[in-house]
C-alpha cells in the first residue's frame, strides 16, 4: 500500500509539473498599447519587445525611441506638415514573432503612418511581413539578419548594417589589426552560443578564418543560459590560443570574461562579434578588470558627432547605459521624421518612398551617405571597438576611431 | 587535449556547481515531502532573494555572507506568510489547488520583480570575488570554495532540526499522515506554513551564495529550479541526505557532460538520469518507501 501511494505522488509530480511547465510558458504580461486622442498628429508605432527574454534591450530601445519622438516634438514637430506633434504608439512584442505580429494588427488599426522597431532578427522577419500586408512602411532598428531585408518587400528599411557586412568588417579588421601588430596571432578557439546567431557565426568563422592565416583550434559551443564557464574556459586553457572569440549574449559573455579572469587565462586577445557584452558600458563599469582590452565589431554611434556625444551625456544624466539599442533606435525615428519632412504627408505610400529616396545626413551614426537599395541603408557600417582606459573606444575604421588600438593585450 | 589535472578540474568544478544546485533541491524537497506540492514559485522565490541579495550589498554594504543572517530569517517569515496566508487559503486543503497557487505566485512575484527593476541584469563585485586558490590544476574561486561549506553546514543544519526538535519529529509525523498527526494534536497548518518558511530559507541562503559570482534579473533564479527539480526525483523526495548528494551528482554529470559531449549536450545527461531514476529506481536513491 505505502508503495502504490509513493508511486501515485510521483505520477502527480510528473503531472504537476507538466501542467506548470505549460503554463508557464504563457506566464508573460502584456501591456496594452496606448492609444491617445486625435489631433494634427502623425502616428508612429514603436514596437519593441519590452517583455519575456529580450526586454532590457527592448527597454533599452523603447526609451531610444521615445526620446527622439520627444526631442521632435519639442522642436517644433513636423514642419512640413504644419508642425504636426508625432504620436507614439507603443507596442510590446513580448520577445516572440507572434507577440510582434499581433501588435502590427493592433497598430494598423489604430492607423500608424509606419512602423519602427523589433530589435531581434526573428520579431523583425515577422514583423516586416505582417506590416507588408497592409503596405505600411517598417524601419527596421536592429535586427542583423540579412534575410530580413533580402526577401523584397517593399515597406521594410534598415537603416544599420546587417549580419553579412558586419560579419566581413570584423574579419578584414581583425587581419589589419593582426597584421600591424607583426601577426602576433595565429591560433583561435571560438566559444560560441548554440542558436542562430552564436553557431552561424562559428560557421562562418570557421569557413573564413583558415583562409586569413588563422588555425582554429577549438570551436566550443554552449547553450543559453549557461550557468558556469569553469569547463569552457578549461578547455581554453588547454589550447592556450592566441585568440578568443566568443560569440554569445551578455550574461554569458560576461561569465566568460569572468571565468577566464579568474582562470588566468590571457590569450594575446579577445575579439569578438557582436559581442553580448564586449561594447557595453554596463560591463567595462562593473567589471573593469574582466574587460580591459576586449575587442568587438559591433552597432557604435559616431564618436567624433557632438549631437552623439550629447545624447549620450543626456542619458547617462537619467542613470541610463547608452546601449546600442538606445542609439539605434533613437537615429529610427530621427530617419522617419527626415522622411516625413521630405514626404510633407503622412501617407504610408508617400513614406515609403521618401524612405526610399532619402539621403538622410546629420545623424549619429559611423555612416557613409545614406542611400538604399532594396531597403538597405548602403552607407551602414559597424565599428571596432576596444575597452580602453575602463571606457570604450572606437579602433576602426580610422576616420570615425578616437583610440588607437592595443593589441597584443599587455600582460 | 584530456589530461587527467583537466579532467578533475571539470569534476571539482562540477562538484562546486552541485552544492548550489542541491541548496536549492533542499528546499524543494523539504516543501514536496510535507505539503505534497510541487513548488513553482521557488525560483521566482530564488529570483526574489538575489535581488535581495543584491539590495542588501548595494544599499547597505552588507557582505552577501553576513547577509545570509539577515535573509533567511526574512525568508523564513516570508515563506511563512504565504503558506499561511496565500497559498494556504486560495488552495482549500486541495493538493493540485496549491500547485495552481503556487504557480500563479511565481507570475506574480516574476513581472513585479521585472515591473520593479526592469530586465536588466544586475552584478556585485565584491573585493575578494576574483581570489583564488591554487590547486596546482586549477584555480578554485575562493566564493566557490565558501559556498560549498556553507552548503554542508546548511544541509546537516536541516538534518539535525529534522531528527532532534519536536518542529522536525512534528514536520516528518504530517510528510507521513497528515490525519494522524492531526489526531495526535499537532497543528498542521503550522507546520505547513513551517515547512515552506523553512524551504524558502534555503532559496535566500542560496542567492546569498550565488551572488558573489552569478548575476541576478528578474527570471535568473528559472535557471536553477528545473535542474533542482531532476535532483529531487534523484534524492528521494523529502530527503534532506538524498538532495545533497543528488546535487553533487547532478553537477558533476552536467560538468563531465559538458566537457565530454560540449555545453549544449551537457544538460542532456542531467535529463537521461531523470529518465534513468523514473524507469529503474522510481523512489529516488534515498526516498522513503513509505
Amino acid at each position: 500500500m505505502a508503495k502504490i501511494h509513493d508511486r501515485l505522488s510521483r505520477r502527480r509530480f510528473l503531472a504537476s509539473a507538466a501542467i506548470g511547465v505549460a503554463a508557464a510558458g504563457t506566464g508573460s504580461v502584456a501591456r496594452p498599447s496606448v492609444l491617445c486622442a486625435q489631433g494634427a498628429v502623425v502616428k508612429l508605432g514603436l514596437l519593441h519587445p519590452v517583455t519575456g527574454a529580450l526586454s532590457y534591450s527592448g527597454q533599452q530601445g523603447r526609451i531610444g525611441a521615445t526620446m527622439a519622438v520627444d526631442e521632435i516634438n519639442a522642436a517644433g514637430g513636423i514642419k512640413a506638415l504644419g508642425g504636426a506633434k508625432i504620436e507614439p504608439i507603443l507596442g510590446d512584442a513580448q520577445s516572440t514573432p507572434d507577440g510582434g505580429t499581433a501588435e502590427v494588427e493592433k497598430m494598423n488599426a489604430a492607423e500608424v503612418s509606419c512602423i519602427i522597431g523589433g530589435y531581434g532578427s526573428s520579431i523583425c522577419l515577422a514583423v516586416s511581413q505582417a506590416a507588408a500586408r497592409y503596405d505600411l512602411p517598417y524601419v527596421v532598428d536592429v535586427g542583423v539578419a540579412d534575410s530580413i531585408i533580402t526577401r523584397g518587400l517593399k515597406n521594410t528599411f534598415r537603416f544599420g548594417p546587417g549580419f553579412g557586412v558586419i560579419a566581413n568588417t570584423a574579419l578584414e579588421n581583425l587581419t589589419v589589426i593582426n597584421d600591424q601588430a607583426g601577426k602576433p596571432a595565429k591560433t583561435v578557439v571560438i566559444v560560441n552560443e548554440d542558436s542562430l546567431f552564436g553557431s552561424g557565426l562559428a560557421k562562418l568563422l570557421n569557413a573564413q578564418l583558415p583562409a586569413k592565416g588563422f588555425q582554429i583550434l577549438e570551436t566550443i559551443p554552449h547553450p543559453t543560459p549557461t550557468r558556469d564557464f569553469n569547463n569552457v574556459v578549461l578547455k581554453i586553457k588547454a589550447q592556450a590560443p592566441d585568440l578568443v572569440i566568443p560569440a554569445n549574449y551578455y550574461n554569458e559573455y560576461v561569465l566568460l570574461a569572468r571565468t577566464m579572469q579568474e582562470q588566468h587565462v590571457r590569450p594575446k586577445a579577445i575579439y569578438s562579434v557582436l559581442g553580448g557584452a564586449a561594447s557595453s558600458y554596463k560591463f567595462v563599469r562593473e567589471f573593469p578588470d574582466a574587460a580591459k582590452y576586449i575587442m568587438d565589431c559591433n552597432h557604435w554611434f559616431n564618436p567624433k558627432s557632438a549631437k552623439a556625444m550629447e545624447l549620450k551625456k543626456k542619458v547617462e544624466d537619467k542613470g541610463q547605459f547608452y546601449t546600442y539599442e538606445l542609439y539605434m533606435n533613437y537615429t529610427a525615428v530621427t530617419l522617419v521624421a527626415d522622411a516625413l519632412e521630405h514626404a510633407a504627408s503622412a501617407d504610408r505610400a508617400k513614406l515609403a518612398a521618401a524612405l526610399e529616396n532619402s539621403t538622410f545626413s546629420g545623424h549619429i551614426m559611423p555612416y557613409g551617405p545614406t542611400k538604399f537599395v532594396n531597403g538597405q541603408n548602403q552607407g551602414a557600417a559597424p565599428v571596432n571597438t576596444q575597452v580602453l582606459d575602463n571606457d570604450i573606444k572606437a579602433i576602426l575604421p580610422a576616420e570615425f576611431a578616437n583610440a588607437k588600438v592595443v593589441f597584443p593585450m599587455p600582460a | 587535449m584530456l589530461s587527467a589535472p583537466i579532467l578533475i578540474s571539470a569534476i571539482v568544478n562540477g562538484l562546486l556547481t552541485g552544492s548550489i544546485y542541491a541548496l536549492v533541491a533542499l528546499g524543494l524537497t523539504l516543501i514536496y515531502g510535507v505539503l505534497h506540492i510541487i513548488n513553482f514559485a521557488h525560483g521566482a522565490l530564488l529570483s526574489a532573494a538575489l535581488f535581495a541579495a543584491f539590495f542588501v550589498y548595494q544599499k547597505a554594504g552588507i557582505d552577501p555572507y553576513l547577509a545570509i543572517f539577515l535573509l533567511a530569517p526574512a525568508f523564513f517569515g516570508l515563506g511563512y506568510a504565504l503558506q499561511c496566508l496565500v497559498i494556504g487559503p486560495a488552495s482549500r486543503g486541495d493538493e493540485r489547488a496549491m500547485l495552481l497557487a503556487t504557480l500563479g505566485l511565481a507570475v506574480l512575484i516574476e513581472n513585479a520583480l521585472l515591473y520593479a527593476f526592469r530586465a536588466d541584469t544586475r552584478t556585485i563585485d565584491l573585493p575578494y570575488a576574483f581570489k583564488t586558490v591554487d590547486l596546482a590544476f586549477t584555480f578554485v574561486a575562493v566564493p566557490r570554495l565558501i559556498s560549498f561549506a556553507v552548503v554542508f553546514v546548511v544541509a546537516l543544519a536541516l538534518w539535525l532540526i529534522m531528527t532532534l526538535t519536536d518542529t522536525g519529529k512534528a514536520i516528518r509525523a504530517v510528510a507521513k499522515e497528515k490525519l494522524g498527526a492531526e489526531l495526535a494534536g499537532i497543528d498542521v497548518t503550522h507546520i505547513y506554513a513551517m515547512t515552506f518558511g523553512l524551504g524558502t530559507a534555503c532559496v535566500a541562503i542560496a542567492a546569498c551564495l550565488l551572488i558573489p559570482t552569478y548575476y541576478v534579473n528578474p527570471s535568473a533564479g528559472n535557471a536553477f529550479v528545473l535542474i533542482a527539480f531532476t535532483i529531487v526525483v534523484l534524492g528521494g523526495m523529502g530527503s534532506v541526505p538524498g538532495a545533497l548528494i543528488g546535487g553533487l551528482v547532478i553537477g558533476v554529470v552536467e560538468s563531465l557532460g559538458g566537457f565530454f559531449f560540449g555545453e549544449s549536450l551537457g544538460q542532456a545527461g542531467i535529463f537521461l538520469i531523470f529518465i534513468a531514476v523514473l524507469l529503474i529506481r522510481p523512489r529516488g536513491l534515498f526516498g522513503a518507501t513509505a
